[in-house]
């Protein structure tokens, strides 16, 4: 083992070491999938033909395709961002009753599926909705107010891990000497939150430019995206060729995203003080902030009360009907239905077993990244491999989901690759969905730690190891915890790799639900309903407890 | 430097904390593959994500035949299709179930299923795929795309429930139909298939009319039936497009009448078949299967795992679809190889006319 400060071949034999792993991973259930996907479409009859390709791009429909998902992507990143920061600062710096509760319970839209929230929505917006008077059903601005529901967490944990331990001191001595509190936010808060928000809010883009169930159900079917256009051309069409050149498409987008995205987080000085976490109790000046959380709680609760409220009132009255048939199949009791193979609750324990697999997993060849990231580069071509690396890992949540799943049946049929089979691939997938978040959560930190500390522990004796669980956990450990959580919570929600990899006797519970309300059935349709209000209590239960964690005794070391 | 061989290790050993054991799934890949005539061994069905029959079932075909029944889902049939389609020469299975009327021409021009036929009973021939000249598929079940009407409504408001397709055109039922579109589910894109069997070369001026008397498109079967349907999730509009089993969930309380009809002059037949894929590795287990599948305990377990009817004369139904839910007469039709053809225009031009 090399040392950190090491130096020469010995240190980066070392970092190629860190590498492999999660480059293999990437290799072979990302690069090999898509690019076996997309030149089956770019070749015809044994030929490569571009011809046909950018005669697709030609099309009216398809450059109406590529300007809805841009913009409807900005506007609600943008959104998600401005309503995030604010809840993010509130649930991270400040302390109330409540904030756990709250932190945790912003975090259950994101593993709700996307079908039943729509509908959910759509009961709520519809026609004959209490909400029918606004005029929103399919409309581009529920497709806009969908996508911040589901992505506003991410921004709000995102930004909040790092914002959590920022030293408050700078802050507090440029306001004793006069500074107002937006120059303070301006002067010193912001250069070094700006990694963090920057990182946040080009997940939230690649999430919603690749949002599939969302643009469906709520924007009807005047709306296209890329991504359901893609689905529409694979599975319906199957008209691989234009399939493949908005694949393409795609990825061009979503390198050129990734590399504003890593201009606009660099900043001159990494370098973070960061402390323990200390939250204060809130002052008048923190009302602002505390009401805007107060509304997006709001916001994100709405649907989920409708949720709720649905699955309670089968046939018009209160009751628990809906939950007791949970542990059932499906289907109307008396008349014997089996709509399901397996009762939605042997589907959550297929959920948990998944989520725990497809989080170490993130975590593993996150964690491995991160690190790999964010030591200090020695060269210039140091440096471009990471940055390359970096962006490259950030790729699988730009990318259709269709793509990936169709490109795995495909590419992976063959020993020693043979995986269709392979219980490993649903959490391998989901694994790779999460990774981005679990990077972008890490690195704002990790690369804010002081080099010099881990050099002044290692000249002190301490071994990489040593170094990395005195130097970089008990700085990290937060983060950390807040990026399991959100690999979890992909994981629970992940709905688009799974339903082409699950078996049918062994289906996540995202799985079940849809095939639940895709189906008459007296109850199904509250079934669903109860089913998804089970998740997401799932989800913010383990939320609540992953929070609880602490880093065990840093200081006996 | 071990880390990397320790985190490979840790990759294939992926351990759950929560574990409950089931994992007997991974067969025994040594057994069954020793000649032409073996029994027993794996053979791996491939289907979509509605399958489900009783594990019971599942159970006494393997003890009854010696195979283990492994199942592999690919997303809904559409899906499932383009992927046997685009995995022909590697085939993802043994045997396919679930490929219907409006995919099989796809299927069958890609040459997915190789010819076999077991012994049909009474009933199954009248399914049979026209065009399907080599005899590949099997039919399995079967069900129709009808459009229903909440008839409680209907009453209440003391208006005559429109009968046909032409009726939906009527002015009286403006604003009062909801469909789910033909590009973004099964029964939307059977319901497109109707009216075309209905109107031929005409079919746009009649989706024309139809969006002008205030038809709605929404995505999915479940947004027109539990969002807009008044029947369904206290929606807004009392004609919706279903299936001809609907009025079957839709009982009264005492399950002595329902709230719903299907209307039997607007009906597409759905007919989901079952066949032996090409360049299997275990074609005598996939046989087996195929001849599981029409067995009177599979048929009769059809309409409660699966929401559709047997193919097989004779099988028992249960009592609310006996009751309630009467079939079409005469469904309207097109035949596979035409939609296999037509498909890309079809869809391409309704879309347009939807987004107009």
């Amino acid at each position: 083992m090399t040392s950190y400060g090491g130096s020469g071949a010995p240190r980066l034999a070392g970092l190629a070491a860190l590498a492999v792993v999660p480059t293999a991973v990437l290799g072979v259930f990302f690069v090999l999938p898509v690019t076996g996907m997309v030149s089956r479409g770019f070749v015809t009859d044994g030929a490569l033909d571009l011809g046909g390709v950018l005669e697709v791009l030609g099309r009216p429909r398809t450059r109406r395709v590529l300007w809805f998902t841009v913009w409807s992507s900005a506007v609600a990143t943008t959104i998600a961002v401005l309503l995030g920061l604010p809840a993010a600062y509130a649930t991270h710096r400040l302390r109330w009753p409540g904030r756990r509760v709250v932190r945790a319970c912003l975090l259950v839209p994101f593993v709700l599926p996307t079908v039943v929230v729509g509908v959910a929505f759509r009961q709520l917006l519809g026609e004959a909705g209490p909400l029918g008077f606004l005029g929103l059903d399919g409309t581009a601005r529920a497709i806009i107010a969908g996508l911040v529901f589901f992505n506003v967490a991410v921004v709000v944990r995102g930004v909040g891990a790092a914002w959590e331990s920022l030293d408050a001191r700078p802050g507090e001595a440029a306001a004793a000497l006069g500074a107002s509190p937006a120059q303070v936010f301006r002067t010193v808060t912001w250069p070094q939150l700006r990694p963090a928000v920057v990182s946040s809010a080009s997940v939230v883009f690649l999430f919603c430019a690749t949002a599939f169930g969302v643009v469906l159900t709520l924007g009807g079917l005047r709306y296209a995206s890329v991504e359901t256009e893609i689905y529409l051309l694979t599975v319906q069409r199957l008209d691989l060729q234009a399939a493949a050149a908005l694949s393409v498409v795609q990825l061009l987008a979503v390198t050129a995203l990734l590399l504003l995205a890593a201009r606009l987080r660099a900043v001159p000085d990494a370098t973070v003080t960061r402390r323990a976490p200390t939250p204060r109790r809130p002052r008048r000046a923190d009302t602002v902030p505390l009401v805007l959380t107060a509304l997006v709680l709001a916001f994100v609760a709405m649907p989920v009360l409708a949720l709720v409220t649905g699955s309670l009132r089968p046939d018009d009255s209160w009751s628990l009907e809906a939950y007791r048939a949970l542990s059932g199949r499906g289907s109307a009791p008396g008349q014997g239905g089996t709509a399901l193979l397996v009762p939605v609750t042997e589907a959550l324990v297929t959920s948990l077993r998944t989520a725990v697999d497809a989080t170490w997993m993130a975590l593993l060849l996150g964690g491995l990244l991160a690190l790999l990231l964010t030591r200090r580069s020695r060269s210039r071509t140091e440096r471009r491999v990471r940055s390359v690396l970096d962006g490259l890992f950030m790729l699988p949540l730009g990318v259709s989901a269709v793509t990936l799943g169709f490109g795995f049946l495909i590419t992976l049929d063959e020993p020693p690759l043979d995986l269709r089979d392979s219980p490993l691939l649903i959490p391998l997938a989901q694994a790779l969905v999460a990774l981005p978040l679990v990077v972008r959560t890490l690195v704002p930190v990790l690369s804010g730690v002081d080099d010099r500390l881990r050099q002044a522990a290692a000249s002190l004796g301490a071994g990489p190891v040593r170094a990395l669980v005195t130097v970089d956990l008990p700085v990290v450990w937060k983060p950390l915890l807040a990026a399991g959580g959100f690999a979890f919570a992909v994981s629970l929600g992940e709905f688009g790799a799974t339903s082409f990899l699950a078996r049918p006797d062994d289906p996540t519970l995202p799985v079940v639900i849809f095939r639940l309300i895709g189906r008459p059935g007296p109850l199904n349709d509250e079934m669903a309903m109860a089913a998804s209000v089970v998740l997401a209590g799932t989800t913010a239960l383990v939320m609540l407890l992953v929070e609880r964690l602490r880093v065990p005794s840093v200081g006996a070391l | 430097m071990t880390v990397s061989g320790v985190l490979g290790a840790l990759l294939l050993t992926s351990c759950s904390l929560i574990g409950t054991g089931d994992d007997d799934s991974a067969a025994d890949p040594s057994t069954g593959t020793s000649g032409g005539t073996v029994t027993g061994g794996p053979v791996v069905l491939v289907t979509h994500d509605s399958f489900s029959l009783p594990k019971k079932l599942v159970k006494q075909f393997e003890a009854d035949t010696g195979y283990e029944l492994e199942l592999r889902s690919n997303g809904d049939a559409g899906s499932m299709t383009s992927q046997l389609v685009l995995n022909v020469d590697n085939p993802l299975g043994d045997v396919a179930f679930g490929v219907d009327n409006t995919f099989a021409g796809r299927a069958l021009e890609a040459g997915v299923f190789a010819p076999y036929r077991g012994e049909w009973p009474a009933g199954v021939e009248d399914f049979a795929l026209p065009g399907d000249d080599e005899g590949v598929l099997t039919p399995v079940d079967n069900g129709d795309v009808c459009v229903n009407v909440d008839t409680a409504w209907f009453d209440e408001q003391g208006l005559e429930p429109p009968q046909t397709l032409e009726d939906l055109t009527d002015p009286a039922y403006e604003d009062l139909f909801v469909t789910s579109g033909a590009t973004t589910s099964s029964p939307g894109f059977a319901f497109l298939l109707a009216t075309i069997a209905a109107y031929g070369e005409d079919w746009p001026a009649y989706w024309e009319d139809l969006l002008d008397n205030g038809a709605k498109v929404v995505p999915g079967w479940e947004d027109a039936y539990f969002v807009d349907f008044t029947a369904g999730g206290g929606g807004a509009r009392p004609i919706v497009l279903s299936y001809d089993s609907s009025p079957a969930f839709t009982t009264t309380d005492d399950g002595s009448e329902t709230t719903t009809a299907a209307l039997l002059e607007t009906c597409f037949e759905q007919v989901e078949y079952v066949g032996v894929l090409a360049g299997a590795e275990n074609p005598t287990g996939a046989q087996a299967v195929v001849d599981w599948m029409l067995t009177p305990e599979v048929q009769a377990a059809l309409p409660d795992s699966m929401y559709v009817f047997p193919v097989v004369d004779g099988v028992e139904m249960p009592e609310a679809w006996a009751e309630f839910a009467p079939r079409p007469e005469e469904p309207l039709a097109v035949d596979a190889a035409e939609i296999d053809e037509n498909r890309d225009a079809w869809l391409t031009e309704w879309q347009d006319l939807v987004s107009r």
